[in-house]
């Protein structure tokens, strides 16, 4: 019965989004309707085939072959978001790559939310719900509530990445930073997300642990305030139903105040809260110690969630918003130095006693690096956040490098330490294919970092001292093509970290692609669901 | 339990007694510094909103006591600016303008806010260096080729009311005929007439079809604004087609284009723009940059 309700289900889809790329106003959504047509096709014969077929009854184990599909889509889309962001980092270096044939489709101002939206929601989204799937399971000893929902998110997910993708390339995009999607990739966007939000609070709900573990509070909040950012951000009115373009519920400096209450918090939330609770999971378990203290989780989780929701108005020091929401925005920012600081004194601390293994294990190597990154952008960010640094920092490229920071350093370094803990234990493979390898990807991607956060310190300064100065009569000295042409130096520099980066994370593709393939299989150990 | 505990060397702190596959939590107080310090920007966060505006209210914000406000604070810096430049302003309006160069003060300003005028709304089409777009229509000020002259008064007309807009009645304006799309001159003449300026210029050329080019250009006119040894006419914006610079590339192809499209590059009128301070401070600094007539 279930089978033939999604069989027409998934009928319906195909059909309808065929009628859509038929009627379409623009090429954009034409080809996003041609996609889920296929999407959809594929999966109406998937279901077709597989109807009937016997459902072993897997209650007792855990569901760790959507995970297993998480972490080959994580390291998909990290390699596809570097290597954007490498292009768009030459384009600007060398502005003749914005080649004339590609222009309207590969251009700077084309690839660049390609690039944003591909590291921070591809990689990092897939991380975040692999490790979270993970994580809800172990901790709770249950399997993952939902039967096949998983499987919904996971390929919900990517659709949405594919039309997103496709979508930014032939321009169709709301403008609004990390918001780019269109009305209908929204609304699928929700779907997938409350899905998401089932299978988690389904799996917390049937629990054998008395208590829950710190690391899902987390990543709950994360699910909770993303879905209500993305909800109240992308409020808009599609022109047509069968194009691409909306508009905005709301205007003026209101839009703009609406944007960075949601670009902040899904630095916030997405980018910190839920891969803290990648943190507070695999730190303790690689490093096989007790997290350093219960207390401290406790406090800085609730000052951080309840700090960070003010902190977006310092995204607009010096604009059309009043001062007193400025004024907020700083307060609560440098107020939330301390509850971010938090996380990263118990992942640390969780360490001590193990600190030998810095020089044994890499990976733990990698993840002490994440957490010291994220500190360091933790104290960055508000230290930015003040008006008067605002007044410099504001539009240069101190900020990228500051965001850098936090993404290549913090989010990037953890779920590489996350993937090289899961691939053996999901594969059930004895070990890493290589540690040497890690230590490359390590180096690699720490010099690459530190490139990249050098160089944008150095050209953010730079240019905002020049946009600043003033001779005695009061007239600007400087022509914006005047800081345009002294950042070439670092320019250079930032693709340079970029590559390493880069290259970094191919070789732990290869390592954990032949940790799959070439290392032996572990003595079947039942991964089952303890009995207590 | 199918994971086995972690181990920890620390049993005088304890551990809350939970577990969750394998990982326990030690009960380490908060941090005493951490605490201190969050306090701290708790305390001081609380007295910047007392201080600044800060807490909205049903009708606006609490003003802080001490108060301030950003846009004021620009508006009166700006201000402050002006005040301390009204001086020197009024005597630059009131200066004849081949003068300026003689008065150092005056000098010195005209340049310093010529060149601000100039980098933040010229450069887009001259360059940050003013050396224009070779080729591409966006004249060289560095040189002393003058389209619309070179001294002092030209520039200044040419920037105030621009060249061939629509804004402005009093716009220099001039059109050279599309010979070529207009059907005035054929193929052969067109050929004919590109190899006579080639010619003229000095560039390697069919000396046969230049002299037949000679004749072209008595007849279709060309020396009407070119002059007849094509040394042009600044006051009909008409190019020197002897010399080596070329507004729009100087070679065969270019000029064949030159011909047969015509060109017709478009100035904006600065009088809607700029103070009449700053179009003759502008002026000034770009006379001051090459060779000024």
């Amino acid at each position: 019965m279930w089978d033939y309700l999604k069989l027409v289900g998934l009928g319906l889809v195909a059909v309808l989004a065929a009628i859509a790329a038929n009627y379409a106003h623009d090429l954009a959504y034409q080809v996003n309707a041609v996609t889920v047509m296929l999407a959809a096709g594929i999966a109406f014969l998937w279901v077709l085939r597989t109807a009937g077929d016997p459902r072993p009854n897997l209650q007792h184990e855990y569901f760790d072959s959507v995970i297993r599909a998480g972490a080959i889509a994580t390291g998909f889309w990290g390699i596809v978001g570097f290597l954007v962001g490498l292009v768009i980092a030459l384009q600007l270096a060398f502005p003749a790559l914005n080649f004339e044939f590609l222009q309207g489709y590969g251009n700077f101002g084309r690839l660049r939310p390609l690039h944003t939206s591909a590291v921070i929601f591809a990689f990092g989204g897939n991380a975040l719900i692999m490790s979270s799937f993970y994580i809800v399971q172990r901790t709770c000893a249950a399997r993952l509530y939902g039967g096949g929902l998983g499987w919904f998110v996971f390929w919900g997910w990517q659709l949405v990445i594919v039309l997103a993708a496709t979508g930014y390339v032939l321009g169709a995009t709301q403008g609004k930073e990390y918001a780019e999607p269109v009305w209908y990739v929204d609304i699928l966007i929700t779907a997938v997300w409350v899905a998401f939000l089932i299978t988690f609070m389904g799996t917390l709900m049937k629990r054998k642990e008395p208590h829950i573990y710190v690391a899902n509070w987390f990543i709950l909040s994360m699910i909770v305030t993303v879905a209500m950012l993305h909800l109240v951000n992308n409020a808009a009115i599609p022109v047509s139903i069968f194009g691409s373009a909306q508009v905005q519920l709301y205007s003026g400096v209101q839009d703009a105040m609406v944007q960075w209450w949601y670009g902040h918090n899904a630095v916030g939330f997405f980018l910190t809260a839920g891969f803290l609770g990648m943190m507070y999971y695999f730190v303790p378990k690689q490093a096989e110690r007790p997290v350093y203290s219960y207390k401290l989780s406790i406090i800085h989780f609730w000052a951080l969630i309840f700090l960070y929701i003010w902190a977006g108005p310092h995204h607009l020091h010096y604009t059309a918003l009043p001062d007193w929401a400025s004024t907020l925005g700083m307060v609560f920012s440098v107020m939330l130095w301390m509850p971010s600081w938090g996380g990263m004194i118990n992942g640390l601390m969780t360490l001590s006693g193990a600190w030998d293994k810095l020089r044994t294990d890499p990976v733990i190597r990698m993840m002490v690096v994440s957490i010291g990154f994220y500190g360091m952008s933790t104290f960055e960010g508000p230290v930015m956040s003040i008006k008067a640094v605002n007044s410099l920092s504001h539009y240069t490229d101190w900020t990228i490098g500051h965001v850098h920071s936090g993404a290549l350093g913090w989010n990037g370094m953890i779920t590489f330490g996350v993937l090289y803990y899961l691939v053996p234990r999901l594969w059930n493979r004895e070990r890493l294919y290589s540690l040497a390898a890690v230590s490359w990807h390590f180096w690699l991607a720490t010099i690459g970092i530190v490139l990249y956060a050098a160089s944008m310190w150095v050209s953010g300064i730079m240019e905002g001292l020049m946009w600043r100065e003033v001779d005695a009569n009061g007239f600007l000295v400087n022509a914006f093509a005047d800081t345009v042409a002294a950042k070439f130096p670092m320019y250079v520099v930032r693709a340079l970290g970029g590559g390493l980066y880069l290259s970094g994370a191919v070789i732990m593709c290869w390592n954990l692609w032949m940790t799959v393939r070439a290392q032996p299989g572990r003595a079947t150990q039942h991964s089952a669901v303890p009995a207590e | 339990m199918c994971a086995k505990p972690v181990k920890h060397e620390r049993p005088e702190v304890g551990t809350t007694g939970h577990q969750w596959d394998g990982i326990e939590e030690l009960n380490n107080p908060l941090p005493r510094w951490w605490v201190w310090v969050f306090y701290a920007t708790i305390v001081w966060g609380l007295g910047y909103t007392v201080a600044y505006p800060a807490w909205p209210m049903l009708t606006g914000a609490t003003p802080g006591l001490i108060g301030g406000s950003t846009r004021a604070d620009v508006a009166e810096d700006i201000a402050r600016v002006d005040a301390a430049n009204a001086g020197i302003k009024a005597r630059l309006v009131a200066a004849d303008l081949n003068a300026i160069g003689t008065d150092p003060e005056l000098a010195a300003y005209a340049e310093r806010a010529g060149a601000a005028v100039f980098r933040t709304n010229c450069t887009t089409c001259h360059g940050s260096g003013a050396a224009g777009f070779q080729g591409k229509g966006y004249p060289n000020l560095l040189d002393d080729d003058w389209l619309w002259g070179g001294t002092m008064e030209d520039i200044h007309l040419t920037i105030t009311h621009g060249i061939r807009n629509t804004t402005d009645p009093d716009a220099r304006y001039s059109e050279m005929p599309k010979f070529g799309v207009d059907e005035l001159l054929d193929d052969t003449q067109i050929a004919q007439v590109v190899e006579h300026v080639l010619a003229l210029s000095g560039q390697e050329h069919d000396a046969g079809l230049a002299a037949e080019g000679a004749v072209v250009w008595e007849d279709a006119a060309c020396s009407g604004c070119h002059m007849e040894d094509g040394s042009g006419d600044p006051t009909q914006g008409a190019p020197n087609l002897k010399d080596a610079i070329w507004l729009y590339g100087g070679s065969r192809e270019a000029i064949t284009e030159s011909v047969f499209y015509a060109r017709f590059g478009v100035m904006p009128n600065w009088n809607a723009r700029l103070t009449e301070d700053e179009i003759r401070a502008v002026a000034f600094y770009v006379h001051g940059r090459g060779g000024g007539e």
